[in-house]
């Protein structure tokens, strides 16, 4: 497997400092719950973020602070966001958790909208840095070919696409940035569903899905 | 002393008091320890002082109330602490939602494996030494891309150095850091 199918270390520390886009934490997050090795990996790059607290110079609290704080934690715990799915199931989902906490569902909740072709798509309401949307790739079809303004990142959820040399599979993520002009296509076999953020649109190179551009919001 | 072995199995040992006895005293000492360092953390990231001073203590707040979840096994108390104000700095400072990845459906044993707990302390500790041994550029530059609200792209253009150079002089780092903090020799 081609270190393109993990995501690169500097990615994870923007994720483990909080300076991500939320579209790409999205993604992040998703590829984390499917994949141990890259769980191991952010855990050690959070590891860090804890040595360097350890070591920052501090900056001292105000008088009184350590009663207010008593008194806060007298009132009680903030309320807990309610958990809307069991965890210990998740094998029998297709869309990790992170994407049904804003879908509110696995795959039979989101709300498809077609963009031609047999292609569906759904754009999660995420901060609006970077978009996030859902793709539904019907088994060998292919995505219009493109380049990049910013930064893509897509995880595949189900089936898989290849893309030149390389095939991504549920689980792999493909990082894409400006240097990077390429043509998807879902594998055969199975449809595929993937989660992709981009920060910028994307700059296609035929002349119909530009004219494409503004209705499929990308 | 902040860092060294005797200390951190300390701190693990004051958040077990606070989930057992609630014992404000073992909270007090871990207060005077984080707080400040979750201020300045948060002073760093671009809230200023009212609001960090008041972030820090909600973060050690949700700290008392989270004791009971507090791994050994998995992070160390500062690295714990660490994700906390993180998630608040998200949810405070960015006000975004924070996409958590699924929780493993292993949750803290009630008698951690007393020799985890140790493999974790000694992986911090190796981690501070190799933060404290880190070339100053890389160093700085860590430090930067965890403290500081800045992106990469943020970065690159406040140092005037390529986008490609930071994102590839961290993960230099990165992978430095990681493979010493496991002890393995390269
Ligand atoms: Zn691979
Ligand atoms: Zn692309």
């Amino acid at each position: 497997m081609s270190v393109r199918h993990r995501i690169p270390d500097e990615i994870l520390a923007e994720y483990a400092a909080g300076d991500l886009a939320e579209a790409f934490g999205l993604v992040v997050a998703s590829h984390v719950s499917l994949c141990t090795e890259s769980r191991e990996r952010l855990e050690e790059i959070e590891a860090v973020g804890g040595a360097i607290l350890e070591d920052v110079e501090a900056e001292p609290m105000g008088a009184g602070s350590l009663e207010a704080t008593l008194a806060k934690i007298a009132d009680g715990p903030p309320p807990e966001a309610p958990l809307t799915f069991s965890s210990t199931d998740a094998g029998t989902y297709i869309l990790p958790k992170p994407i049904r906490d804003y879908i509110g569902g696995d795959v039979e909740s989101v709300k498809w909208r077609s963009v031609g072709m047999g292609v569906k798509q759904a754009i999660l309401p995420t901060s609006p840095e970077a978009t996030a949307r859902l793709l539904y790739i019907p088994a060998g079809c292919e995505m219009p070919d493109h380049g990049h303004r910013g930064m893509e990142m897509t995880v595949v959820l189900q089936g898989a696409f290849l893309d030149g040399e390389d095939r991504f599979g549920r689980g792999d993520v493909e990082v894409a940035d400006e240097d990077l002009a390429h043509m998807p296509v879902a594998d055969v076999g199975e449809d595929c569903i993937c989660l992709a953020a981009a920060d910028a649109p994307l700059r296609f190179s035929g002349l119909l899905p530009r004219l494409f551009q503004p209705f499929l919001k990308i | 002393m902040p860092g060294s072995v005797a200390e951190q199995a300390d701190w693990t040992g004051h958040v077990a008091r606070i989930r057992d006895a609630a014992d404000q005293a073992a909270f007090a000492e871990l207060f005077l320890h984080f707080a400040p360092r979750v201020k300045a953390f948060l002073m760093r990231s671009g809230a200023n002082e009212t609001l960090a001073e008041e972030c820090a203590q909600e973060v050690m707040a949700t700290l008392w109330h989270k004791a009971h979840m507090f791994d050994p096994t998995r992070a160390s108390v500062a690295t714990w602490v660490f994700t906390i104000a993180r998630n608040r700095k998200v949810d405070m400072l960015r006000k975004q939602r924070r996409p958590e990845p699924e929780d493993l459906p292993w949750g803290p044993e009630p008698e951690p494996e007393q020799a985890e707990v140790m493999a974790r302390q000694q992986e911090s500790e190796r981690l501070a030494g190799a933060l404290a041994t880190l070339p100053e550029k890389q160093r700085a530059l860590v430090e930067a891309a965890y403290f500081g609200d800045l992106s990469h792209s943020e970065i690159a253009a406040t140092t005037g150095l390529p986008l490609g150079t930071i994102k590839s002089r961290l993960r230099l780092a990165l992978d430095r850091l990681r493979h010493e903090m496991k002890g393995v020799t390269r």
